[in-house]
């Protein structure tokens, strides 16, 4: 573990009766994707806002880079970098327009400033679309020129308020690919998000936010752990055997065993991977013929349902934030 | 169809470009709060360039009124049209600026729900620089109106015996009190919450701010309680110092009370609007 990019002690954010963020500790080190996972409303955007300078919090401390963001909001504005959720860069204005007045108001002179604001548009497949007003561009178009918008100055910190929520399959793999290439160059980076495989795609580290609280954190392998090794499915060749395996593995390893619709497979939660192996030898042993044998860890689904007894993608209430 | 053509001009993301944007580290010096606010400035310009749409209240508007005021009623106010335009136009020119401002607050009420008012907050800039760029956009929305009312009354026989010193004098100082005037309207802009409510509560200040006043006619024949309304009401006292100008007279008093009111203005709307921005949600 590094120094800390981000740390947070009991941060809190109310809007009238709603407790929008209700005591957040974060503990985020530098380098790498660490993500915020929740459903809509859980208080993940006011976080982010809280962290950018733009939200004052009710209550607790927040240090981003070191510096407090209250008291050096500044030196945290110089040092970081924000995409927020809804379109972040002016859409009457063309796409060279917008990153030239960034580059101007971030202190670069016209000439370097346009040079810039040149090079971000190569590099993020957008030169031939420069000159066009932003509100022409496409989703994911919009969604890169927001992310270079946030680069002009290279940040040591960027967040991204759910960067590809309502993006196409490949615009999304276009901005994840940015994101990678980002940490790959040692920035550190603070996404939002409420899609369970992009965290797990993407993120070192998560914490998994719901009512305004960090209710677990960890790597996704530590999540996922901490509601079980993960699930053993078998498949066997003959249904007619499935009553026999189904004993075998039941003593094999000591867990209740759950009999799919599938007539030939069967299921369990495994508490114990040390004895999967074992249960195949007796299978073997047993005499019966086996067609698929797959461990899988459980998705982060089950860990959003094991931890908040709600499923990740509901609305529960409407967006806090 | 826009969107379709767009994409297809869409490349990927290339890996060995984004490296070489993100290395290259460079770390120019925070500009200074004069040239934040000219770059927010030049901002509120290109949005008239490609928004060309959003003149139409600083030229038809003024327009419609010369028109209107000094045919319909020139005649029947003083005599004849060419004497009440006379008398009219720099009055229009007040009102049309004044008018004008009101705008300010309807924009930036729609532009701050939009997250690019996010970004601009989240720069290490001076604070207010957006405002004041945006306000230093609408000093180029009043001066487009103001020549357009000074050419119609040239075209329509206004004579002012000031002068070119003192037409543009009394234009300078009247962009100096809409700029300060705008900062009511930013206020109001950041409490309310829809563009619509803004122009609404502006409008309700508004009309009787100008109408109250001595733009249309000469408030000795107004009832005893309104012309002290009338006479204090700063709109009056611009009127007079803008039509002293460009006929010719430089009323001092009326000068420094114009500037007095702007400081005034700008001293107590500035730091509300300022700290209203700063808690915005």
């Amino acid at each position: 573990m590094g120094k800390l990019a981000i740390e947070t002690r009991g941060l809190k954010k109310s809007f009238g009766t709603t407790h929008a963020v209700a005591g957040v500790d974060l503990a985020v080190s530098a380098g790498g994707v660490y993500g915020v996972l929740g459903p809509n409303g859980a208080g993940k955007t006011t976080t982010i806002r809280m962290l950018a300078t733009l939200l004052r919090p009710d209550a607790g401390e927040a240090q981003v880079l070191g510096y407090d963001v209250v008291r050096d909001a500044q030196a945290v504005r110089s040092r970081v970098g924000l995409t927020g959720q809804f379109a972040s860069v002016d859409e009457d204005l063309t796409g060279v327009e917008n990153l030239l007045l960034l580059a101007r108001l971030l202190g670069y002179s016209r000439r370097r400033g346009r040079e810039r604001a040149t090079d971000l548009l190569d590099a993020f497949g957008l030169a031939k679309a420069a000159d066009r007003q932003v509100k022409k561009y496409s989703g994911g178009m919009r969604r890169r020129i927001d992310i270079a918008a946030s680069l002009v100055v290279t940040p040591e910190l960027i967040f991204l308020d759910e960067p590809t929520t309502g993006l196409d399959p490949r615009s999304r793999n276009q901005v994840w690919e940015i994101v990678r290439g980002m940490v790959a160059e040692g920035a550190t980076v603070l996404l939002t998000t409420q899609y369970l495989d992009e965290a797990d795609q993407l993120a070192d580290r998560i914490a998994v936010i719901d009512h305004g609280k960090v209710i677990a954190e960890g790597s996704s392998g530590q999540l996922k752990a901490s509601v079980g090794a993960g699930s053993l499915h078998v498949r066997l060749r003959a249904p007619e055997q499935r009553a026999e395996a189904e004993r075998v593995l039941a003593a094999a390893l000591d867990v209740p065993i759950e009999l799919s619709a599938d007539p030939a497979a069967l299921s369990a939660r495994i508490s114990d991977p040390e004895r999967v192996a074992r249960s195949v030898a007796e299978l073997s042993r047993g005499g019966i013929d086996v067609t698929e044998f797959a461990l899988g860890q459980p998705s982060l689904d089950e860990v959003f349902l094991t931890l908040t007894g709600h499923a990740a993608e509901e609305t529960p209430e409407e967006d806090a934030a | 169809m826009n969107a379709t053509t767009a994409e297809q001009a869409s490349a990927p993301v290339t890996e060995d470009a984004l490296r070489s944007v993100l290395l290259a580290g460079e770390r120019p010096s925070r500009p200074g709060p004069v040239l934040t606010s000219l770059t927010f400035g030049w901002r509120a310009l290109l949005k008239i360039k490609h928004v060309p749409e959003q003149l139409v209240d600083v030229t038809m508007f003024p327009i419609m009124f010369t028109l209107m005021f000094t045919y319909l009623f020139g005649g029947a106010l003083a005599g004849s049209t060419q004497a009440y335009l006379q008398f009219l136009l720099p009055g229009i020119l007040v009102q049309a600026n004044v008018m004008t401002t009101m705008n300010t607050g309807i924009t930036l009420n729609t532009d701050i729900q939009k997250g690019v008012f996010d970004r601009f907050r989240a720069l290490p800039v001076w604070r207010p620089s957006p405002l004041v760029g945006a306000l230093l956009g609408d000093v180029m929305r009043y001066s487009i109106g103001s020549a357009i009312v000074i050419t119609l009354g040239l075209v329509l026989g206004f004579r002012p015996e000031g002068g070119a010193v003192g037409v543009v004098l009394s234009v300078a100082l009247l962009l100096v009190f809409s700029f300060c005037l705008s900062w009511l309207w930013t206020m109001l802009s950041l409490i309310l919450r829809t563009p619509n409510s803004v122009a609404g509560v502006s409008m309700m200040l508004m009309f009787p701010l100008t109408f109250g006043s001595n733009i249309f006619v000469d408030p000795k024949t107004m009832p005893g309680w309104l012309q002290a309304v009338v006479e204090v009401n700063p709109i009056t006292h611009l009127a007079t110092v803008v039509r002293g100008l460009m006929h010719g007279s430089v009323p001092a008093g009326e000068i420094g009370w114009v500037l007095v009111s702007s400081v005034l203005l700008v001293a107590v709307f500035g730091p509300i609007t300022m700290v209203l921005y700063r808690n915005k949600k």
